[in-house]
């Protein structure tokens, strides 16, 4: 029998830079009143947003993650040539075929990076982030381009009060790379299928385009409404805070990471809401900083986690070489978990 | 051991205190959550967990929105606890 040579990767892989890209047009709640009846207070209180960016027609899929990107090549002291494959996270991208993740490799300049789309919802960050890790270790690529993306507003239905403020547009992402230290621990992650229905898009595209289009949804107008995300609140707090804590704990005790070592908590930015609880839950040190972007930044799905990083390693509240736990967690259901050295 | 009426109403009341900040004398059987207790919907989340945890119960989230009152949630866990 022929000896196949074995694969060369790094020892360990970290995230070697961050970079994050959020619309020009900034949409405070009053925009978001004029559709539903409710109240700024009320929007706060329930879901801690003040402000969300919303895409403009020029703010596409492929040209927020190509800004964000090109910033998280920058940070990490690489050329675009270097990197060897790229992982895009998204459900806003609107071509079923090609993946995005192929235009975004090209208009980087990358040299026929290896390129391709996920879809984890708000695991997202955290689920390309692990397969990132597994290339570098295996030696399948040197440098792996992990983007979250998402144009979420074209997927809101500005109608229901529930979800017309949640939603936000943006890009993060991070390159991961060769390290001589453990520097991204072990993924906590997984799936619920029997809680599909609790996060889910209210119609599926064929039903919407060519099936029996009686009994959809309407609009004020009595137009069909376009597809949404649509979620039970309560069900999906319940699961948020108290499951997801469990699965956050997991993440530490994988990693040999106590709370009290712990210098960063990155959640996906759900819910401000989500986010308190959880940390109260997971009883977290008053030392710990945690990450409050969804108020000027909305939930932005996949983006939320490396737009979160970026901020906060911009103000400077978190630093480089601080460790932090990052857990992503949604419509599925799906969720991954794990503690990594910021860049 | 069973929970009686009056220990469970004591219960719900320190945990509403401790979620919402309403002192434990308004937790009174004949009090809505929302209106009375300002408890939100999540904050009612948050009281329903902390409940199941203290009395051995399970209440599922279909049921959640049933308890309308301290009187609902009271004779619920009475009737559900282990």
């Amino acid at each position: 029998m022929s000896k196949i040579k074995p694969s060369k990767g790094a020892p360990y892989a970290r995230i070697l830079g961050v970079g994050g890209y959020r619309p020009t047009r900034v949409v405070p709640n009053e925009v978001i009143l004029e559709t539903i009846d409710s109240s700024d207070e009320w929007i706060r209180s329930r879901s801690g947003i003040e402000t969300r960016h919303w895409a403009g027609p020029e703010e596409t899929v492929a040209a927020m993650s190509v800004e964000a990107a090109g910033k998280a090549i920058a940070d990490a002291g690489i050329s675009a040539e270097q990197v060897g494959a790229v992982v895009v996270s998204t459900v806003s991208h609107f071509s079923q075929t090609p993946a995005v993740a192929t235009e975004i490799a090209d208009k980087l300049g990358t040299d026929k990076a290896a390129a391709f789309d996920i879809s984890a919802g708000c695991a997202g960050f955290g689920y390309g982030l692990t397969l990132a890790k597994g290339m570098v270790v295996e030696g399948s690529a040197e440098y792996v381009l992990v983007i979250g993306v998402e144009r979420l507003s074209d997927l809101t239905d500005l109608e229901d009060r529930a979800t017309a403020f949640l939603f936000g547009d943006g890009a993060g992402a991070v390159v991961v790379g060769p390290s001589k230290e453990p520097a991204i621990g072990p993924t906590v992650w997984g799936s619920e299928g029997d809680k599909s229905e609790t996060i889910k898009q209210t119609i599926p595209w064929d039903r919407f385009h060519f099936g029996d289009r009686s009994g959809l949804p309407v609009d004020s107008q009595g137009n069909i409404k376009f597809p949404a995300i649509t979620q039970e609140g309560q069900a999906v707090f319940r699961w948020a805070v108290f499951e997801m804590a469990k699965v956050a704990q997991q993440a530490l005790d994988a990693a040999g990471i106590s709370a009290d070592d712990l210098d960063v908590f990155i959640p996906h930015q759900a819910n401000v809401r989500i986010i308190d609880s959880m940390v109260k839950t997971l009883k977290l040190p008053e030392h710990v900083t945690v990450a409050r972007d969804i108020r000027t930044t909305g939930n932005t799905s996949a983006a939320s986690i490396p737009l979160a990083m970026e901020r906060l390693l911009a103000t400077g509240e978190a630093k480089s070489g601080d460790t932090a736990l990052v857990i992503g967690f949604g419509a599925g259901l799906v969720y991954a978990a794990t503690v990594v050295t910021l860049p | 051991m069973a929970a009686t009426q009056e220990e469970i109403v004591e219960g719900l009341a320190e945990i509403v205190n401790e979620i919402a900040g309403i002192p434990v004398e308004d937790v009174q059987l004949d009090k809505s959550f929302t209106d009375d207790l300002d408890v939100d919907s999540l904050s009612m989340v948050e009281v329903v967990v902390a409940a199941e945890e203290r009395f051995d119960v399970k209440i599922p989230d279909e049921d959640v929105k049933n308890l309308k009152t301290v009187g609902d949630a009271t004779d619920y866990i009475l009737k559900h606890q282990a």
